[in-house]
């Protein structure tokens, strides 16, 4: 029988704001020196009181925005209780039955082209503290307690690993142009938690659901995904039954396990947070949000194509980072400049520098303005390929103007017929056989040739002059 | 009369006259204290060295010249559920026996700011919980007027205090009647301001959306000192109200003329006790004769025990279970001793750490708050709290202030109704409704019964008002002077 896979996401986000989502302290705390962000608030003692922290707010409701998703005006804040040493105060403070933002969507690449994913809530709540096992002892640092959390819950219309993965993708994207979060799981910035059921091809029943924490990466979403569908498949073909449980996903064995399932039966007693007043937000402080928000991803990525004709690989690269989409824009818009030989230039070159450094854009030597000169100078015939690279290596260590480094490394191209006929003629009597052969018709050993006046000339040949003296020369 | 009788107000213009100076006075209430707490155990700590060094130096300042807040010199007790920064602050319970507070309570901060000196910490029922201080881990507190007589709670070691001038002013905390019935059974006066005008931060919650914190004293006038001084917005606390105080002693005297006080047959049953019913009537007669109009007015809901218990103890319990989670063991106070996994830990800890009172409630509020009973119950109570709230909006078109008794009887005898937790919780009876509705009400001392304990009576006014509320009682005092 052939299956249908059917999955739904818990995204946790942890926002970017200065403080905590109810006190004051730092909200940063990674690599921080443990409990040294804490306050008599985020440590839950006796008598302490929160307060909301209007930031964290607008960032949620701007992702809101971002995702199609309503905004509710009035939000109330909820208890949910459980007892576990990572929470200070024996409920986590959160949103239940009135969510700041409702009924969004956002739009994924399936196989069968785009898709919409629908985001059934978007809010709010705060993080817990960090756990260290160490032997007999348990250590814990409260410095992430109480860290704004953003959790986006979509519905049931996920189809795939690959939909999985690209939805991930998505909200990522989307969270960092907002500069809502860093959107990195490899320090927890990001968690995923995926609901996986399965059920024939064209039933309209749900399977029985198996809850997936602990997707700590990209790959571990695919992965555990995938792991997950084949092993439900197993169960129903063996004819067993699905059973309604929570996995974790084990990385490194690569496997789904039953993580202990009280789950099931826990209670978490939700009722208003009698600490704070329900929140009412006017529609003013709402379109002043929808105002704050950047040109998102989607959007971005259907101007580039307009404006700039690129086509839809390069774009996707462009956009993945509005930092390096804005400087690509920078340098697109200098007047003489290119637009497909600027992308080419920043896919390629600026990407593998990058990569293997692991720097950001805004750290760039190279200027946007300094590229379009580079490519100008390519352009007019200044410099050819090879120079241009050796132009962008010194750029990309030190800076500077192309032209003065053409200039100090004297590499610019050379074009004077006269001067390239001597270097042709000296190439060829010193290569009497290639010369031969192709004579003889075998034209490709012509850019054998041509390396060899490259070398002569020590890379500055104009190749496509070259290329003519050396066929005028031979007579081919 | 000695030093560590008289009231605050008196004390204040001796100190500026120089008459008497903060040292002796402070030194005649920690004499007193000496005197009578090893019987009345009003304190669960007192800070003599401390309270000794600050009056050393309002004299300071004062022989210097130096302005000095509101309250320069006086001596006041807080009830152990505030905050100090610095001192044991144990809620009555064996679990925070040993739990320093880190920080000071914004009521605390601003009671240093207005120069008053902190002289010990009030014993109370565990964490808020009871009606007659005997739910404390430091034994019981005795009513100053008779040590066989319950002081009433959970403010109890406070009006005590008061009561037996082991201190000049004490604050309390109300969740149902906290302040108010303690007062009324010690023959003190004491104030529940309205939810939101003294911030909670730093205030131990027992039930959060209930609690205020409130004045005890000696008479009128110094409540409305007191008052004056913790009184206002505090961005600390998300639920206080952001509106400016008022001067409470400005119209203090002003008597209270044209002004309608309301009697509700609600609060008057079959089987109210006599001498109860008597005092209130009698109250709202001199009060007629002062120049106040007397209106009769109905509270459906707001006025009957039934309705106004039920929800009180579904809401406050709710909110309890939730607040009082966090004494796990985990980060202070009581850890259960031995190698126990987590949940033996948690089990142990918070069974030796809390006493019957505050683990009976702390089930019944997790039970209410529960998957399949919160809708028949805490959602249920908070719908009633609703109409007990309009109940009172509507009371107050007709009339500026209620009158009623504060309790149905006078304090009870110590032991009485332990084993009745229902019977005890009856006693709530007047007050629980005014924190449901987030009013103001204050608790006068106004006759004796035949047993020589006080009758108190409670007044009540609209959100914010307490100016008009304290010159009430004032007028009320005076007839009873």
């Amino acid at each position: 029988m052939r299956y249908e896979t059917v999955i739904g996401m818990e995204v946790h986000v942890e926002l970017q704001t200065a403080s905590k989502m109810f006190c004051g302290c730092a909200a940063d705390h990674f690599q921080v020196e443990a409990n040294t962000h804490i306050c008599p608030v985020c440590t839950a003692q006796p008598g302490a009181l929160p307060v909301i922290n209007g930031r964290a707010m607008e960032l949620t409701a701007m992702t809101g925005l971002a995702l199609h998703c309503q905004i509710r005006p009035h939000n109330v804040f909820a208890r949910k209780n459980y007892l576990y040493p990572d929470l200070p105060k024996g409920y986590q403070v959160s949103q239940y039955e009135l969510p700041l933002c409702e009924d969004g969507w956002v739009e994924i690449t399936s196989e069968d082209g785009p898709k919409k994913i629908g985001v059934e809530r978007v809010h709010l709540e705060e993080d817990t503290g960090k756990l260290q096992h160490t032997g007999r002892a348990s250590l814990i640092d409260y410095n992430r307690a109480g860290v704004p959390l953003m959790e986006i819950v979509t519905d049931a219309s996920i189809r795939s690993a690959d939909e999985a993965f690209d939805y991930l993708n998505k909200i990522r994207q989307v969270v960092r142009y907002l500069g809502a979060s860093s959107g990195d799981m490899e320090k927890g910035a990001m968690r995923c938690e995926a609901n996986i059921s399965i059920r024939p091809e064209g039933s309209d029943e749900f399977g029985t659901k198996v809850e997936v924490k602990n997707l700590n990466s990209f790959r571990a979403v695919r992965n555990a995904i995938a792991y997950e569908v084949e092993r439900q498949q197993q169960v129903i073909e063996e004819g067993g039954q699905v059973r309604q449980v929570t996995m974790g996903w084990d990385e490194q064995m690569g496997v789904t396990r039953e993580q202990r399932s009280k789950e099931t039966s826990e209670d978490y007693r939700y009722f208003p947070e009698p600490d704070l007043l329900d929140v009412h937000l006017e529609v003013e402080w709402i379109n002043r949000v929808g105002r704050e928000l950047p040109e998102l991803p989607a959007d971005k990525a259907a101007r580039f194509s307009e404006i700039y004709g690129l086509n839809q690989k390069d774009i996707a690269v462009l956009i993945e980072d509005a930092a390096v989409a804005a400087y690509f824009e920078e340098a697109a818009q200098h007047s003489g400049a290119d637009p497909k030989s600027v992308a080419n230039w920043v896919t390629g070159e600026i990407f593998r520098r990058l990569n293997d450094e692991d720097v950001l854009i805004a750290d760039a030597k190279v200027s946007p303005a300094a590229l379009v000169e580079l490519l100008a100078l390519v352009k007019d015939g200044a410099i050819n390929q090879n120079a241009a690279r050796e132009v962008f290596t010194e750029l990309w260590e030190k800076g500077g103007s192309p032209a003065a480094i053409v200039e100090t490394k004297g590499l610019k191209q050379i074009s004077d017929t006269s001067e390239l006929d001597e270097a042709v003629a000296k190439v060829i009597e010193a290569n009497p056989d290639a010369a031969e052969k192709i004579k003889d018709g075998n034209l490709k050993t012509v850019q054998f040739l041509m390396g060899q006046v490259m070398k002569e000339t020590r890379g500055k040949a104009n190749p496509q002059l070259v290329q003519e003296l050396i066929k005028k020369q031979l007579r081919v | 009369m000695a030093l560590n009788e008289a009231t605050a107000h008196e004390l204040i213009t001796r100190l500026q006259q120089r008459e008497v100076t903060a040292r002796e006075l402070v030194q005649a209430t920690l004499d007193r204290i000496d005197a009578v707490d090893g019987q009345i155990n009003a304190f669960i700590s007192i800070d003599a060295e401390g309270a000794l060094t600050h009056a050393d130096e309002i004299d300071r300042r004062r022989a210097k010249n130096e302005p000095l807040g509101p309250l320069a010199g006086i001596p006041i007790a807080l009830k152990d559920v505030l905050c100090v920064r610095g001192g044991r602050t144990t809620c009555g319970s064996k679990i925070l026996e040993h739990y320093i507070a880190p920080y000071d309570a914004t009521a605390v901060a601003q009671l240093r700011a207005a120069d008053a000196i902190i002289i010990g910490k009030t014993n109370m029922d565990e964490f808020a919980m009871g009606s007659s201080c005997e739910n404390s881990y430091f034994g019981p507190t005795l009513n100053p007027r008779d040590p066989e007589r319950v002081p009433g709670g959970s403010s109890g070691g406070s009006a005590a205090a008061v009561a037996a001038d082991e201190t000049i002013l004490a604050l309390g905390t109300d969740t149902g009647g906290s302040v108010r019935q303690p007062a009324g059974y010690c023959g003190v006066v004491g104030l529940k301001p309205t939810y939101g005008r003294v911030s909670r931060y730093g205030l131990v919650a027992y039930a959060s959306s209930l609690d205020q914190i409130g004045p005890i004293s000696k008479d009128v006038e110094d409540t409305a000192l007191l008052l004056q001084a913790i009184a206002g917005h505090d961005p600390r606390d998300s639920t206080s109200i952001d509106v400016p105080v008022p001067d409470y002693l400005a119209g203090l005297k002003d008597g209270i003329k044209g002004l309608k006080v309301g009697l509700a047959q609600e609060h008057f049953p079959a089987g109210l006790d006599a001498e109860v019913a008597t005092a209130a009537q009698s109250a709202a007669a001199t009060l007629a004769d002062a120049g106040a109009e007397l209106v009769d007015v109905q509270l459906p809901v707001a006025g009957h025990p039934e309705y106004c218990i039920g929800t009180y103890y579904l809401i406050a319990m709710g909110e309890a279970s939730a607040n009082l989670t966090r004494y796990d063991g985990v980060k202070y106070g009581h850890r259960a001793e031995g190698d126990l996994n987590l949940q033996e830990m948690y089990l142990r800890t918070r069974s030796e750490g809390f006493g019957e009172e505050v683990k009976r409630r702390i089930m019944l509020g997790t039970y209410a708050l529960s998957a399949g009973y919160y809708d028949a119950y805490y959602r249920k109570a908070q719908q009633v709290r609703t109409l007990i709230r309009q109940d009172f909006e509507k009371a107050f078109t007709t009339c500026d202030i209620l009158l009623s008794p504060v309790a149905p009887t006078t304090a009870f005898r110590l032991g009485e109704q332990t084993d009745d937790p229902l019977q005890m919780y009856l006693n709530d009876i007047y007050t629980a409704s005014v924190n449901l509705a987030g009013i103001p009400g204050i608790s006068v001392p106004y006759a004796n019964g035949a047993d020589g304990l006080p009758i108190g009576i409670q007044l009540l006014a609209p959100p914010l008002e307490e100016a008009k509320l304290l010159r009430m009682a004032y007028a009320l005092e005076r007839t009873t002077a």
